[in-house]
């Protein structure tokens, strides 16, 4: 059985983000990028599932221009088999991307496609669910343990009121959440063994997607920055400062 | 334990600064055979670079001969530069010292310089490793260098592994280049063990602390320079600031102070912040907002301090040499040239023997020869440091003699023996607010549950002799605020040690008074993630 695993290049989670002083998006120059921590744990997983004997062969693919080839090179360092760069300048929308995971889904097969539950750059959680969607297959989202029998999945996903463990059958579409593993650092050789694993790289126009963004962005804006607190000095104080406000 | 995995390279270099660099890069020039390698503690190349940088760019013309049809971010030519005295509130323009004459140089983001050449260097068939720390030095059966230890991944602060634990392994090479930099923490123990400093003088250093800014349209007048002694720094304190300014309304400051000084209550994060500060500087940043800001150490001391750079196996080039030129405050075309050299005398002598003279009879040795005595000329303070200068420099450094060097920590008077000067410094109003505000632009980060790699080798002199003697200098040179004393119940005191917000600048390491702290390299990819410094 194959994985697809989707991997994006997005901002490092510890960096600092700013927005452009033109508003126009946030500003990445010199900006340390990573792939999106909860992909990580996409393909630890997959790779997981692979030592353990349940799939044959990983995949890890990301859709952007040549620098995410970074992050690939990373993700067959930590020992996916091969790696598929769709190759496009654009910024795609979950939508479009769902229909780029779909059009690899079709040439390739898999058993099972792991993404992250969503990228923290635009925090958008939608591509998985779309995906299984298009595809008309189950979804298992927010996963925190994966087990795998035979055609079935049994999946713990996070929810809001706890836990719930819930079985689809593959293929099938799952998103990680935070607990689900602890990704592996990568091993100095590994990087060098990368090197020679392969790396195709198909132009978006080349999968006939469909990419009508259904979203404009008007421009990018900081949160406001907050206000200097008051002190007050007794109870009766914040209750009269509360009233002043409108906020009692 | 186990062995570890071995890999195999004719060169590695530890350290990917202007010196590792443009070494490697000229080593694949003079020979594509020959396999070459660089491990890099940042996460990214440059990511932990911090410099100023107005930089000479006769080595970049060797090495990369088309460079300037095809110039990294952030590089633009010096258009004109000032030198001036400060007072409190006042300024004097003096005549530039022909040292800091910055025609035909260019003002550039080192880090951004640094990820610039990365891929170069890679397009010429070195493997550059990003994010693994070379923790140790692997020894052959002879006792010579015989490559690097890249450390352990994974394991938690009381020394077990983790689940993600992941042994490291060793690079073996013939030959193992050391360019890490200033205070460089394996080029320490190499010094020591080879006893490379015999026969010159202590090594002494400067702390530079920088931010670079987003200032308000119009304030940035792109290739200007502009470098100041005196205020807020007393006379008995070496040092000063600069201000470069860069494209897109964007300007880099900082601010050096000598770590000769002898105050104990002296903070060079402090003077920086009142430097900014000054009434003739803050309306430069009034309005604009930080981008980056971080420190780094300096090595000052020059011609009379450089240690033998050759041992059995190894070389030490850049500032982990201490090539840098301090009365220019150059050291990046110095670097590079020397990496270069080392890169262009292995093609002759494999085993490296003879680039100590060889580095000793170049241009390099030559230029600090010429400025060998103008910074120690500063240890009678200000005024006998300038006329000592204007000497040197009439005299191009014909000087029959060689002041001599001290070692940093020794300059460091106790509190009992030294009357801090009145500072009257100033309420401040431009950001950071503190040591720790500063810190949050360092975007430094370090997984907490890892060994603490700031090693106090004897804990008790710390809250015994050293709160008495010089109450705790580390709490106050420390641009991180590190260092915490922390009173507990019982009226004990103990010290705390933030290690998570270092910024690797390796001040500790050189100017704790007692030579107890012992800078050590943490996780690979630790550290600060500077975005353009
Ligand atoms: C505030 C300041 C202002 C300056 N201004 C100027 C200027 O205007 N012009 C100028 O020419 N020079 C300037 N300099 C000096 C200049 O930055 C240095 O001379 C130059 O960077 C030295 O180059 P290097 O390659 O020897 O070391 P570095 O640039 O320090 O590079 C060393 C590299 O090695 C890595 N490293 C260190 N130890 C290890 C390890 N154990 N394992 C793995 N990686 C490791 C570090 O992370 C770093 O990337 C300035 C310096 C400072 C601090
Ligand atoms: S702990 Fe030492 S090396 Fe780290 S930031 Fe502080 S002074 Fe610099």
């Amino acid at each position: 059985m194959k994985i697809l695993v989707g991997i994006k290049r997005v901002i490092d989670f510890n960096v600092r983000v700013r927005v452009k002083p033109d508003g126009s998006g946030v500003d990445l120059d010199g900006a340390k990028m990573s792939i999106n921590p909860f992909d990580e744990i996409a393909l630890e997983e997959a790779l997981r599932l692979r030592e353990a004997g349940k799939a044959s062969e990983v995949i890890v693919i990301s859709i952007g221009p040549n620098a995410c080839q970074q992050q690939l090179r990373t993700g067959l360092a930590m020992g996916a088999d091969r790696a598929i760069q769709v190759d496009t300048e654009e910024k795609l929308q979950p939508l479009a991307a769902a229909r780029v995971f779909l059009a690899l889904v079709e040439k390739e097969q898999p058993g099972l496609v792991i993404v992250g539950k969503q990228a923290i750059d635009d925090d958008n959680s939608q591509t998985g669910q779309m995906l299984a969607a298009l595809w008309n297959r189950p979804q298992a989202t927010f996963a925190s343990e994966v087990v795998l029998e035979d055609q079935v999945a049994r999946v713990t996903r996070e929810v809001d009121a706890g836990l719930e463990t819930i079985e689809i059958d593959l293929p099938a579409v799952i998103t990680t959440d935070l607990r689900l593993n602890e990704p592996r650092f990568v091993k100095l050789p590994d990087i060098m063994k990368a090197k020679r694993k392969p790396l195709e790289v198909i132009p978006l126009a080349d999968l006939a997607i469909t990419n009508d963004n259904k979203l404009t962005i008007d421009h990018y804006a900081p949160p406001a920055s907050r206000e200097k607190g008051i002190m007050v000095d007794s109870a009766e104080a914040l209750v009269a400062e509360l009233k002043n406000r409108g906020l009692l | 334990m186990s062995e570890r995995e071995v890999m195999e390279y004719d060169v590695v270099i530890v350290g990917a600064g202007p010196a590792g660099l443009a070494c490697a890069i000229r080593l694949k020039q003079l020979n594509a055979d020959r396999s070459v390698c660089i491990i890099e503690k940042a996460a990214e190349i440059g990511a932990q670079i911090l410099s100023g940088a107005v930089i000479e760019p006769q080595p970049l013309d060797e090495l990369l001969p088309g460079w300037r049809d095809n110039k990294p971010p952030h590089c633009i030519p010096v258009s004109n530069d000032s030198f001036s005295l400060l007072s409190k509130s006042g300024a004097k323009k003096l005549p530039t010292p022909p040292q800091t004459n910055n025609h035909g140089n260019f003002i550039v983001s080192l880090g951004a310089l640094c990820a610039w050449l990365a891929p170069q260097a890679e397009a010429l068939g070195v493997d550059i490793f990003p994010g693994y720390a070379a923790s140790g030095i692997h020894y052959t059966q002879d006792g010579s260098v015989g490559g690097a230890i890249i450390g352990d991944m994974g394991i938690a602060m009381d020394g077990s592994q983790k689940a993600s634990y992941m042994e490291g392994i060793e690079i073996h090479a013939p030959l193992t280049i050391l360019s890490e930099g200033c205070r460089g923490h394996l080029s320490k123990q190499l010094i020591k063990k080879f006893n490379l400093d015999a026969d010159c003088d202590p090594q002494t250093y400067g702390i530079g602390i920088k931010e670079l800014w987003q200032v308000k349209p119009g304030k940035s007048q792109p290739g200007t320079v502009a470098h100041s002694i005196g205020w807020p720094l007393d006379k008995n304190t070496y040092g000063g600031s600069f201000i470069y300014h860069l494209e897109n309304d964007r300007i880099a400051v900082g601010f050096v102070s000598g770590l000769d000084y002898p105050d104990p209550n002296f903070q060079p994060w402090e003077a920086f912040q009142q430097f900014k500060n000054h009434p003739k500087i803050k309306p430069l940043f009034e309005g604009g907002e930080i981008l980056s800001s971080g420190a780094r150490a300096i090595v000052e001391g020059g011609y009379q301090s450089l240690p033998r750079t050759e041992m059995s196996g190894a070389l030490l080039i850049g500032d982990a040499a201490g090539t840098l030129n301090v009365p220019k405050i150059k050291g990046v075309h110095q670097a590079m040239r020397g990496g270069m050299l080392a890169a262009e005398h292995l093609s002759e002598h494999a085993d490296g023997k003879g680039y100590d003279q060889a580095l000793r009879a170049s241009p390099v040795m030559a230029e600090l020869k010429k400025v060998r005595n103008i910074r120690p000329g500063f240890h009678r303070g200000l005024w006998l440091g300038l006329m000592n200068a204007a000497w040197e420099t009439i005299t191009a450094g014909y000087s029959p003699w060689t002041l001599k060097n001290h070692a940093d920590h020794s300059a460091m008077q106790k509190l009992e023996d030294y009357q801090s000067p009145e500072r009257n410094w100033t309420q401040r109003e431009l950001a950071p607010r503190d040591r720790l505000a500063a810190v949050y632009f360092a975007t430094t980060a370090h997984d907490e549950d890892q060994p603490i790699h700031l090693q106090i080798t004897e804990p008790d002199i710390c809250i015994s002799r050293c709160t008495q003697e010089y109450g705790n200098p580390c709490t106050r040179f420390c641009p991180a605020n590190v260092y915490e004393i922390i009173s507990e119940e019982g009226n004990t005191k103990r010290l705390q040690i933030n290690a998570a917000n270092c910024v690797h600048c390796k001040t500790c390491d050189i100017k704790d008074p007692y030579q107890i702290i012992n800078w050590v390299t943490p996780e690979g990819g630790s550290g600060p993630n500077y975005q353009n410094l």
